[in-house]
């Protein structure tokens, strides 16, 4: 399947804007196996802009704790804005407008008195492409830890150490953690870049197409490391791969042009979308 | 639309090309301005090494010159040449980066005041360097110094040219350069380095100190290297802010005057008594000015080989 799509997805016939407008997300949370657990991130009527482009429209989703929600959709439908909006990344893009209301647990995240710095540290990022510094790789689990005024060479051994084997990366590494990051392979320093940002004990787990730079073999590393995580994490994939929403997700989110279409958990939406356009993407139709 | 018809009355397509002649001309004259730069400087090397390699022996190297310039060694301008150099340096490189690492991580990029400041970066490039000598003069000597002097009850103690005065003077010259080149390389440095490390919970003056600086560096080391080997040279910035005609002492602080080689040519070349007997000594001197230029240039391009080896993690 394609997925790599134009801008504009080809939704023939019938302009998006003559479906029946998206119901409240809301009305359709899930009643799952997991329904019980709280509520861990969340947003309330988002709206984003990049100048006079709106990127994210009344965009409201609650993701509960402890579990994987995949955001799916073609490219440009504001899947990767929303997900850097929870750990405030657009800041750095200048021109941009947000509006509307983000939580995580009890944190404002919009907030002018939130503690940004902070705020990052408890909502962890992994990035579409392997980033690590040009350190070596002890160097690149260790800076956050560094970062957080942390010396003691001992303790900070452990913590690399439990990071890098959270990150199921310990025993390819341990024998050169000394070496430059830059000489490990794709995957390996994408599970570098998980362990990184592990290292600081965040809550949440932001993932922004973690595993469209890599090869079949180190993808499949890359999500089942996500289902491990997911017992200590709450994890949010951004993907345009929909067999990976399905592999690895409790739940997804439906994208399209800056609207959530539809949120729900992952078997049925894949299964019996409610609406129109889910069904339309999924089924390959556009996108 | 073309119709049969139409195409019947065609002649056949010449598929052989006319003669090239802008083509060929072009390559000839592009081939000769390249040739022309390696011409010329081999020239140049050439008349200095072949005239001045004959003078340049220990003794000329280790002592000073003797008989009103016409005998000796040009000790005291290697000496005054290199603390020049190093005082610019250690003036230029921290205020250059800090001013840099202001404009690009810090500023708004459409205040004004970054606008005014970006402006006079640009300006200052263009100033020719007499005039800095002159700005140095009436600034730091008598401005500041003559203040300093007054302040304290000296009597002339800062308020005169002095090492200090002349290594300031060209780290101003060089500001732009630094300035600008260390813009270059963190704008280089990609965006994803910069979100990492904010993702880490860095705040931003960590960023830039632990992630943004250290890879910027073989960009900011370009810079010092330009800035080094121009500052070993001019002689317009330092004729009334520092640099002697004769001095029968090593300077020994920075208020003190000092002889450079850049100087000391213009020196050898026009103010001797004895034209013919200086002549040697100024082909030695061009030569030693030439290698030091050189040698400095060697050492940091060195030195940003083995960083950029570092980060691409070669080493």
């Amino acid at each position: 399947m394609t997925v790599q799509t134009p801008e504009r997805p080809a939704v023939t016939q019938e302009p998006p804007r003559a479906t029946p407008p998206p119901p409240t997300v809301r009305a359709q949370q899930p009643e799952t196996a997991e329904g019980a657990s709280p509520t861990h991130l969340s947003a309330r009527g988002l709206d984003l802009f990049y100048g006079a482009h709106q990127a994210l429209k009344k965009v409201s989703i609650e993701i509960p704790s402890h579990s994987v929600t995949a955001i799916i959709g073609p490219s440009g439908c504001g899947k990767s804005t929303l997900l850097r909006s929870f750990n405030r990344m657009n800041d750095l893009i200048p021109n941009v407008r947000i509006m509307g209301e983000l939580r995580v647990s009890d944190i404002d995240i919009l907030a002018a008195t939130t503690d940004v710095v902070e705020l990052r540290r408890r909502v962890g990022m992994v990035f579409q492409r392997p980033n690590p510094f040009p350190k070596s790789i002890f160097e690149n689990v260790a800076f956050g830890l560094r970062m957080l005024g942390l010396k003691d060479r001992n303790e900070l051994e452990i913590r690399v150490e439990d990071s890098l084997r959270r990150a199921a990366l310990w025993d390819e590494v341990k024998d050169r953690l000394d070496r430059s990051a830059m000489a490990l392979s794709g995957g390996q320093q994408q599970r570098l870049c998980i362990a990184r940002s592990l290292a600081v004990e965040p809550e949440v787990l932001l993932m922004d197409e973690p595993a469209s730079a890599l090869d079949p073999t180190a993808t499949a590393r890359i999500e089942e490391l996500v289902l491990d995580l997911k017992a200590r994490y709450t994890i949010v994939v951004v993907t345009h791969n929909m067999q990976q929403a399905a592999r690895i997700s409790d739940r997804t989110a439906f994208m399209l042009q800056g609207e959530l279409i539809e949120f729900d958990d992952t078997r049925r939406m894949f299964t019996s979308p409610h609406q129109k356009l889910t069904e339309d993407y999924i089924t390959g139709r556009f996108g | 639309m073309t119709t049969d018809a139409l195409r019947a009355t065609l002649r056949p397509l010449k598929k052989s090309r006319p003669f090239d002649l802008a083509g060929l001309s072009f390559t000839a004259l592009s081939g000769f301005a390249a040739f022309l730069i390696v011409a010329m400087v081999a020239v140049i090397l050439g008349d200095v090494v072949i005239h001045g390699a004959g003078t340049v022996t220990w003794e000329f190297l280790s002592a000073a010159p003797k008989e009103g310039m016409t005998k000796g060694g040009i000790f005291p301008a290697i000496y005054g040449t290199v603390l020049l150099v190093v005082l610019m340096t250690v003036a230029l490189v921290p205020f250059g980066v800090g001013a840099a690492v202001y404009l690009h991580e810090y500023a708004r990029p459409d205040a004004w005041f970054t606008r005014a400041v970006r402006f006079a970066v640009a300006n200052l490039a263009g100033v020719p360097s007499i005039v800095y000598g002159l700005f140095g003069l009436g600034f730091f000597i008598h401005f500041i110094g003559g203040s300093v002097d007054r302040a304290l009850g000296l009597d002339v103690v800062f308020g005169q040219p002095a090492l200090m005065w002349a290594a300031l003077t060209l780290a101003l010259l060089n500001l732009p350069v630094v300035i600008v080149t260390t813009e270059e390389a963190l704008r280089t440095v990609p965006r994803e380095m910069r979100e990492a490390s904010l993702g880490l919970g860095a705040t931003r003056w960590q960023m830039v100190r632990h992630v943004l600086l250290p890879q910027a560096m073989p960009g900011i080391l370009t810079g010092a290297i330009l800035s080094v080997s121009r500052g070993a040279g001019e002689v317009a910035p330092i004729l009334f802010t520092g640099a002697a005609y004769y001095l029968p002492f090593l300077p020994h602080s920075p208020t003190d005057q000092f002889m450079e080689l850049g100087y000391h040519v213009f020196v050898l070349a026009t103010q001797s008594p004895d034209i013919d007997a200086t002549k040697p000594l100024l082909y030695g001197t061009v030569l030693v000015l030439l290698l030091i230029t050189f040698l400095l240039n060697i050492t940091a391009i060195l030195l940003r080989a083995r960083l950029r080896a570092q980060l691409a993690g070669r080493s």
